[in-house]
C-alpha cells in the first residue's frame, strides 16, 4: 500500500494543539460567515444601509475577505510558537 | 459583437507556451520517482506552492466568470468570492496540515490512511475522478470559446491546442512542471489585474465612457402621444402595443429600412421609447443582432452610468479615484443594467435586452441574481445551499488537496495556505473593481458576459487586452494541468496501484501515472469538442456541490471522529456523491436544459448541498456506528490490499 507522506516528517508535538486552535479559529470564522448569510437571507434590506460611503455589503464583504487574511496570519504566529515550543 | 484578433494576444500565447513546454522538459529528467511525479519531490518551497495554489484555483470560472457575473449582477457576483474564499478558511485550519501529515500522493492516500480499506479506494477514486472530469470540461470548452473570437481559429483547434500542450505538460514531468506552470500563471494574474484595476481607477467613471478612444453608444429616447404617435416622424411602427411585442412592453420601429426594438414606458403625456439591442433565431436557424448578420458589428458592446454623483453632486466624470471613492460613487449614483426578455413571433425568437436603470446602492447588495427580498422559504433554502456549498467545497476538491504533497513539511503545507488566502483574497478584492469597472465602461457584451474582463482590458488599447487574452489562456493551462495531475493520480496510483494492487516498481509507476495522464487528456480534447456551444459553466458548481458532499464530511470525520470506520468512509462518499448528482439532476436549472418547465421540476431548488452534505454526514455516523464490531475485535473492516 502506498500510503504515508511523499517525504519523511518529523515527529510533530505540537499537533494536537494547533489542531485545537484550528478549529475554535474554525468556528469563530463561521460565526461571522453564518450572520453574513443570515443578514442576507432574513434581512437583506440591512445590506443596502450606507456606512462611511459603501454599502454594508461591501463592508461585510471587505471585512470576511480581510478576516480571513488576519486570523491565518495569527493562526500561523500561534502554531509556529508551539512547534518551537514542544518539538525543540 | 465582433473582437478584434491581437498577433500580439497569439505571441504572447507562444511564448507562455514554449516558456512552460521548456520548462517541463527541463524538469521531466529530475522527475524519475515517483514522489517526483506525484508529487514535485515533496519539495516545494511554502512561497512557491502557496502562488501554485492561487494560479490551479483561480480557474477561468474565476477570472472570466465571476468578473461577468459582476458586471452584470453587481454584488451577487462577488458572493462567489466571498464564499470561495471564506472555503479557504476550512482547508487552513481544519484540513491543510493532516493532509500533509496522512497523503501522500492522492487525496484518496489520506482518508485511507488508517483502514487499507478497498471500498474507500474504489470511492474516493471515483469521486476524485467525477469531481476533476466535472471542472476540467467548462475549462477545455472555455479554450475553444476563447480561442474562436481572439486568435479566429475554429473551437475544436482552440480545445486541441489546450488540450495537447497539457497533455504534455504533465506527461513530461508531472506535478513538477504542474506546479511551475500554476506558479507563474497565478503571479501574472495578481499582477496584471492589479494593473488593470489601477487603470481603471486611475481613469475614473463617466456618464460617457469611452471605449479606446471609440465614443460610447449615444442611446435615443424617443416621445409619443397617448395614441402612440411619435414626435419623431422619421420612425414607422411596424408592431404596435396590440403585437406581440406590445403584450411584453415593447414596440418594433422601422427607420431607412432598419428594423428597431423599444422599450415602452408610460409618462402622463404619453409614452417614452428606450431603445434596446435585440437578438433574434430565425426559424431556418439563421442568427441576426439587431437585425444584422454578426459581421456587421452591429450588436455594440453596454454598460453606463445614466447619473453619476459624487458627494451629493451630479457630475459628468470624475477624473482619477481612489478605490473607496469609486465604490461609493457608485453606491450614490444609478446604473443602467439590462433586463432580458424573450418574444416569439412567426419569424422566430427575439432576445430583447432593454435598459434597467438601478440605484448604486441596489447594485451593491444582494439581490439582483439571488432572490433575497420577500424571498420564499425555497428561495432561502436555495440560497443558503449555495453558500454552504461554496463554504465546505474547496477543502475537498482532490487537485486543490494534492498540492498539500508538494512541500516538505505541515508547517510548510500551512505558510502555503496562507499565501494562497492571500494571494486569492487579493485577487477577490480585484474582481469587484474590475467587474464594477466593466459594468459601467461600455464594455459589455450581452450576449456573453464572460467577455467582460478582456473587453474591459480592450478599452485601455489592444496591448493590455492581449496580454489579458493570452493570461486568460494560461488560467486554462494552469488550472487543466491540475485536474490532469488529480486524474490521473487517481486512475494509477489509486485504482491500478492500490485497488487492483497492481505490483509496479517506482518507474512503472512513473509510466502509469504518464499514461494515465494521455488518456485523461485525450478523454478531455474529446470532452471540450462534443460540448461545443453548450453553457457548461454549471459543471462547476456540481463539482463544488459534489466535493463538499463526498469528500468533506469523510475527511472531517476521520480526522476529528475516533469512531470512524472504513465503511463509514466509504458510505459517505457513495450517499454524497449519489445524493447531490441525483437532486442536481431532478433540479429547476436541469429542467430548464431537458427542455421542460423549471417549475415542473420535481424538486424546486438547484442547489443541494444544505441536503447531500447532512445526508453524507449521516450515512458516515450510522455506518460507522453499526460496524464498531469490526473495530473493536482488532481487523481492518476491509480485506488488505497488500
Amino acid at each position: 500500500m502506498g500510503h504515508g507522506p511523499a517525504v519523511k516528517l518529523g515527529k510533530d508535538d505540537a499537533a494536537s494543539f494547533k489542531t485545537s486552535l484550528g478549529v475554535k479559529m474554525f468556528f469563530g470564522y463561521t460565526i461571522f460567515y453564518v450572520i453574513f448569510i443570515a443578514l442576507n437571507v432574513y434581512a437583506p434590506k440591512t445590506m443596502e444601509t450606507i456606512i462611511f460611503g459603501q454599502t454594508a455589503a461591501v463592508i461585510w464583504g471587505f471585512f470576511l475577505l480581510g478576516l480571513a487574511l488576519i486570523m491565518a496570519v495569527i493562526y500561523n504566529h500561534f502554531c509556529t510558537q508551539a512547534e518551537k515550543r514542544y518539538n525543540s | 459583437m465582433i473582437y478584434t484578433q491581437s498577433p500580439l494576444a497569439i505571441g504572447l500565447f507562444i511564448f507562455f507556451v514554449l516558456f512552460v513546454l521548456g520548462l517541463s522538459f527541463y524538469l521531466a529528467r529530475r522527475t524519475s520517482s515517483a514522489e517526483g511525479y506525484y508529487a514535485a519531490g515533496g519539495n516545494i518551497h511554502w512561497m512557491t506552492n502557496g502562488i501554485a495554489f492561487a494560479g490551479d484555483y483561480l480557474s477561468a470560472a474565476s477570472f472570466l466568470g465571476i468578473c461577468g457575473m459582476i458586471a452584470t449582477s453587481g454584488y451577487d457576483g462577488w458572493m462567489y468570492s466571498i464564499g470561495y474564499l471564506a472555503g479557504w478558511i476550512v482547508a487552513l485550519f481544519l484540513v491543510a496540515e493532516p493532509m500533509k501529515r496522512l497523503g501522500k500522493y492522492t487525496f484518496t492516500d489520506a482518508l485511507d490512511s488508517k483502514f487499507n480499506s478497498k471500498s474507500i479506494q474504489l470511492m474516493a477514486a471515483i469521486s476524485t475522478l467525477l469531481v476533476s472530469i466535472f471542472y476540467l470540461i467548462p475549462q477545455m470548452v472555455g479554450a475553444g470559446v476563447l480561442v474562436q473570437p481572439l486568435m479566429g481559429l475554429p473551437h475544436w483547434v482552440g480545445v486541441c491546442i489546450v488540450g495537447v500542450v497539457v497533455t504534455l505538460i504533465v506527461a513530461t514531468a508531472g506535478m513538477a512542471s504542474t506546479t511551475y506552470v500554476q506558479f507563474f500563471k497565478g503571479a501574472m494574474l495578481l499582477i496584471v489585474s492589479t494593473a488593470l484595476v489601477v487603470m481603471v481607477l486611475f481613469r475614473g467613471l463617466s456618464t460617457t465612457p469611452e471605449n479606446d478612444g471609440k465614443p460610447y453608444h449615444d442611446f435615443t429616447t424617443l416621445y409619443a402621444d397617448s395614441a402612440l404617435t411619435l414626435e419623431d416622424t422619421s420612425y414607422r411602427i411596424v408592431a404596435g402595443l396590440d403585437s406581440i411585442f406590445g403584450e411584453k412592453g415593447f414596440v418594433k420601429l422601422e427607420k431607412n429600412g432598419n428594423e428597431s426594438i423599444w422599450q415602452v414606458n408610460e409618462t402622463p403625456e404619453g409614452y417614452r421609447l428606450e431603445e434596446t439591442l435585440y437578438a433574434t433565431r430565425l426559424n431556418d436557424g439563421t442568427r441576426l443582432y439587431n437585425g444584422s448578420p454578426a459581421e456587421e458589428g452591429q450588436f455594440f458592446p453596454v454598460g453606463h452610468i445614466k447619473e453619476l454623483i459624487v458627494n451629493g453632486e451630479e457630475m459628468v466624470a470624475t477624473g482619477p479615484i481612489g478605490p473607496f471613492s469609486f465604490l461609493s460613487a457608485l453606491t450614490e449614483s444609478t446604473i443602467v443594467l439590462w433586463g432580458t426578455a424573450y418574444v416569439p413571433d412567426a419569424d422566430g425568437i427575439t432576445t430583447i435586452y432593454y435598459q434597467k436603470p438601478t440605484p448604486g446602492s441596489q447594485v451593491l447588495r444582494p439581490g439582483l441574481r439571488f432572490k433575497v427580498d420577500n424571498s420564499t422559504p425555497m428561495e432561502k433554502f436555495n440560497f443558503i445551499s449555495l453558500m454552504l456549498a461554496l463554504f465546505c467545497g474547496t477543502a475537498a476538491l482532490p487537485h486543490i488537496l494534492i498540492r498539500y504533497y508538494t512541500v516538505p513539511s505541515q508547517a510548510a503545507a500551512r505558510k502555503s495556505t496562507i499565501v494562497a488566502i492571500a494571494g486569492i483574497g487579493f485577487f477577490y478584492l480585484l474582481t469587484l473593481f474590475m467587474g464594477m469597472g466593466a459594468m459601467t465602461s461600455g464594455v459589455i457584451n450581452l450576449l456573453d458576459n464572460n467577455m467582460s474582463a478582456p473587453l474591459l482590458a480592450l478599452s485601455f488599447g489592444v496591448f493590455l487586452f492581449a496580454i489579458i487574452s493570452s493570461l486568460a489562456f494560461a488560467t486554462v493551462l494552469g488550472t487543466v494541468s491540475g485536474l490532469i495531475v488529480a486524474s490521473s493520480g487517481a486512475i494509477a496510483h489509486d485504482l491500478l496501484d492500490n485497488f487492483l494492487g497492481l505490483k509496479m516498481n517506482d518507474r512503472i509507476k512513473v509510466r502509469a501515472g504518464k499514461i494515465s495522464a494521455v488518456c485523461v487528456g485525450a478523454i478531455a480534447i474529446y470532452l471540450g469538442i462534443v460540448f461545443e456551444g453548450m453553457n457548461v459553466s454549471f459543471l462547476v458548481g456540481w463539482a463544488f456541490a459534489v466535493a463538499a458532499s463526498a469528500n468533506l464530511p469523510a475527511i472531517l470525520m476521520l480526522l476529528f471522529w475516533s469512531k470512524t470506520t472504513a465503511r463509514g468512509v466509504a458510505a459517505s462518499i457513495t450517499v454524497g456523491l449519489i445524493s447531490s448528482l441525483g437532486l442536481i439532476l431532478l433540479s429547476p436549472d436541469m429542467w430548464l436544459r431537458y427542455g421542460k418547465l423549471p417549475a415542473d421540476a420535481p424538486i424546486q431548488f438547484n442547489s443541494p448541498a444544505l441536503i447531500s452534505i447532512p445526508l453524507s454526514f449521516l450515512a458516515l455516523v450510522v455506518i460507522s456506528l453499526l460496524t464498531q464490531k469490526d473495530v473493536n475485535i482488532g481487523h481492518a473492516t476491509e480485506p488488505s490490499s497488500n
